[in-house]
């Protein structure tokens, strides 16, 4: 059953098919809602219990306590004081990172989010430290 | 003709991993051939008894990058054995699916690779661009193209809904279309033949002798499907068939591999039209043990194998992977010897070799010409006098 | 010499139909087998100026030289091949007439063509590498597999023709153009024997890159490959119009700017069925290879020798 040339008519089909090579970077790659792309943080719903630095594989988060804390809301007269909600910071190294997105499933808060921004190449190694304030 | 060594690696055009292969020509014909493994030898599984059970299984998933799935599904059989914990129904269809379309994609990609070993670029194009269909489905499925991060402890992390379903169902059908023109191609184009054909030759009985496994191993007739003969995840309850060929060749692995592309496709149309109701993922503590437990898993290269000990805490105590290229590389050497050069490439990928997943490490004195294997003492000393000299005393640890 | 015959000469030599014209005609040709596998594989492909870009690239990088190889040999065999391919562009009629026709000048171009293949089987050779000594070793086996089909292939016209002149070969078919048909399996011999001396699959087998890395050039880098590479892309041009000449008249008689489009559109096609032949087929072993060559093409060339023959009594 030997046949020289099997191919020769999808290659000249192809010929006029439209090309299969996307124009990358010139015409972005559209990629799933659900990537698991880099990690974005909203502090105020954080609340510190760190579940996320433990889960974390590759030991990419820090949670510090931010610099600067809000201040505490003023008590109403006769109540208990009320203790103020304390303030997180996220370190995120991205050149650690493996992009699981455990710790978005561990947080409990729903305070870290996965985005589908996956270009995260950068020339100077310290721009791949992302503080999220 | 006088005898000329020459290496194969462990930088080649032909190798897309480290790994050394040193012929003996003469002339063009392979008289003699000897592997030489350890370029890519990362430490895995002493990294994994320092992780947990849930980290250890982003860490298991890099063994390999195109079995990335086949690695954490065998490693977390065995936890949950240990655990005693029972995965519902709808996680084990919906790992059996994601486990079908990654030996669709590793296969296809083998197609890729076989295609342009022998010079045949048109073959790699079309296959590669292909299995563009099926890397979609399973960006689909978990997000990503490659490391899926599917599986965690229990169960599986993210559903399949019934658009996915229908989507993955359009894209399998449009794969079948194409796996039949690939048949075609792969069984009558006449260089394709002319490369494969008794080309690396491995006969049943010597297959056997070495533990030849996967689709290498059924080319030869050894019938060595896990999922068949150990069934796990849903394979029990399914219906498709063990693909085995009787060439010997390349051509017979060429031909295993693609007519298991179709043996897929059936099972992926029958656990998508199962798929039962229920949870995708069951709690299971974070501490486990005390226990051991060994599984075997049907890799798209072969027989996976992974044990786990635990001993009581949230880290194992010793994990253990031998990953399917490892009991292939044994019967290279046979495959290569009286072949032809020109043909050397075409053998080495065709047990789909992936040396990421199996690298060991060994040290080899060029003095004395003698390999020398480390034991768990001698590891020690090394590693204690290695950071002596860094200023930092672990010896009394 | 006077300068007004020294000034032509050295157009010639310079401009055209020499090095100017066939390593621009050479870098097109190139671009377009690129481009035309690139579609037919469903990819985008090379931009127009790719060519010309790895050309003056590989002119600025660093020329690296082994130690153990013979220096002088190593440095001078691209310009002894680029030479030799220039050589033999005089005898072939492009779109204006040969510059130097004379009877015989059909063996003189064949064997002009044979030295770029004994060039890169010395440079493989004086590499010493291993992969270079085998690459040159195939180079050597492979000359001997296709040149005896391309001989006898390019033999039947000119017996037809009753002369061993090109531009004469050219000119009888010009003008007996049913001749042609007659002479379709000798082009088709012809083509497959011009990809085995243009090393390109299914016969790139002295530079097969999965088993012996670069073959005969694994050792040469920068300027000096650079060279190669243009006289490879020049060896490409005259081939194709060897083939053009030989078997479908040149350019049918017409001449000026028709003749220049005549012969443009005949190459491009004949290097459009050279792509095709690429990119159908993966590459074969170099047993194959001879054995296909010896035990096929030779015979099918001496059945179209020999009922050339016979059409030449016919013909009176």
């Amino acid at each position: 059953m030997k046949k020289p040339g099997r191919v020769l008519g999808e290659m000249l089909e192809n010929l006029f098919a439209k090309k299969a090579t996307s124009n990358y970077p010139f015409t972005k790659a559209v990629v799933d809602a659900r990537y698991r792309g880099r990690i974005a943080f909203e502090s105020d719903k954080c609340i510190g219990c760190k579940m996320c630095v433990r889960a974390c594989p590759s030991k990419a988060i820090e949670i510090p306590l931010s610099a600067e804390q809000p201040a505490a809301a003023p008590i109403p007269e006769g109540s208990a004081p009320v203790p103020a909600k304390k303030k997180f910071d996220c370190i995120m190294s991205l050149d650690r990172c493996i992009y699981c997105s455990q710790c978005v499933d561990v947080c409990p808060k729903k305070a870290l989010i996965s985005t589908t921004d996956f270009e995260l190449a950068h020339t100077d190694r310290k721009l791949l430290r992302l503080h999220y304030k | 003709m006088t005898k000329m060594t020459i290496p194969l690696g462990p930088q080649h055009p032909a190798l897309k991993e480290p790994v050394n292969f040193s012929l003996v020509l003469e002339g063009e014909q392979i008289t003699g051939s000897t592997v030489n493994l350890g370029y890519n030898h990362r430490g895995i599984e002493k990294a994994a008894e320092s992780r947990t059970y849930l980290q250890d299984i982003y860490l298991l998933e890099r063994v390999c990058g195109i079995c990335s799935h086949s690695h954490t599904t065998c490693y977390l059989t065995c936890v949950e054995e240990i655990a005693k914990a029972e995965v519902p129904e709808r996680a084990k269809a919906i790992r059996t699916i994601v486990a079908e379309l990654e030996r669709i994609h590793s296969h296809l990609l083998w197609l890729g690779i076989a295609g342009y070993e022998m010079g045949f670029e048109t073959l790699f194009m079309y296959s590669w661009r292909d299995r563009e269909q099926v890397l979609d489905c399973l960006e689909l499925v978990s997000g990503n193209r490659v490391h899926y991060a599917m599986n965690t402890i229990g169960g599986v992390r993210r559903d399949i809904t019934p658009e996915q379903k229908t989507e993955i169902l359009r894209r399998v059908s449009i794969l079948e279309e194409r796996t039949k023109y690939y048949i075609k191609l792969g069984t009558e184009e006449a260089t394709v033949l002319a490369r494969t054909q008794n080309v690396g030759l491995l006969p049943h009985d010597v297959a056997m002798n070495l533990g030849t496994i996967g689709p290498t191993g059924r080319a030869s007739g050894i019938k060595c499907d896990v999922r068949k003969h150990e069934p796990y995840l849903l394979y029990g309850k399914l219906d498709f068939k063990e693909i085995t060929h009787d060439t010997n060749d390349v051509f017979g692995r060429l031909v295993v591999r693609v007519l298991e592309l179709v043996e897929s496709y059936k099972i992926i149309r029958q656990v998508l039209n199962y798929l039962p109701d229920g949870p995708i993922a069951v709690k299971v503590p974070a501490k486990i043990g005390p226990g051991e437990a060994t599984n075997r898993y049907e890799a798209p290269r072969g027989e996976d194998i992974h044990y786990v000990k635990a001993n009581g805490t949230d880290k194992p105590e010793r994990v253990k992977v031998r990953a399917p290229t490892m009991a292939n590389y044994v019967a290279v050497p046979y495959m290569l010897n009286s072949g032809y050069l020109a043909d050397a490439p075409m053998t080495i990928a065709a047990i789909d070799p992936c040396m990421s997943c199996t690298d060991r490490a060994m040290v080899y004195d060029t003095k004395k010409n003698k390999v020398r294997i480390y034991g768990w003492d001698d590891l020690r000393k090394l590693g204690i006098e290695h950071y002596k000299k860094r200023g930092v005393d672990f010896s009394k640890l | 010499m006077t300068i007004d015959s020294t000034l032509p000469a050295l157009t010639y030599i310079l401009v055209f139909p020499g090095f100017t014209f066939l390593a621009v005609y050479g870098f097109f040709l190139q671009w377009f087998d690129r481009k035309l596998s690139a579609v037919m594989q469903n990819r985008v492909g090379p931009p127009w100026y790719q060519a010309l870009a790895d050309f003056i690239k590989l002119l600025a990088k660093e020329v690296i030289v082994p130690e153990v190889c013979d220096t002088v040999m190593f440095k001078v065999l691209p310009y002894f091949a680029m030479a030799a391919v220039m050589t033999s562009v005089f005898m072939l009629p492009v779109w204006t007439d040969a510059l130097y026709a004379f009877q015989g000048d059909l063996i003189v171009v064949i064997y002009l063509l044979t030295i770029p293949t004994v060039t890169f089987f010395l440079a493989g050779w004086s590499s010493t590498s291993p992969y270079a000594t085998i690459g040159a070793m195939r180079v050597l086996t492979q000359l001997f597999a296709y040149e005896v089909p391309l001989m006898l292939a390019l033999i039947g016209p000119a017996i037809l023709a009753g002369t061993w002149n090109i531009s004469e070969i050219a000119g009888f078919f010009t003008n007996n153009k049913l001749y042609m048909l007659a002479q379709i399996p000798g082009l088709i011999i012809a083509l497959l024997a011009l990809q085995g001396k243009l090393e390109r699959v299914p016969f790139d087998i002295p530079h097969a890159k999965n088993e012996i890395v670069g073959g005969q050039f694994t050792e040469y880098s920068g300027r000096l490959l650079a060279f190669f590479y243009l006289a490879i892309d020049m060896e490409m041009v005259v081939g194709v119009a060897l083939v053009n000449a030989v078997f479908l008249g040149g350019t049918l008689g017409t001449a000026g700017l028709l003749g220049m489009a005549v012969f443009l559109a005949k190459t491009m096609a004949i290097v459009f069925l050279l792509t095709l032949v690429k990119v159908a087929m993966g590459r074969v072993r170099i047993d194959q290879m001879v054995r296909g060559c010896w035990q096929i093409l030779a015979p099918l060339c001496l059945a179209q020798i020999l009922f050339d023959i016979f059409l030449k009594f016919k013909l009176g």
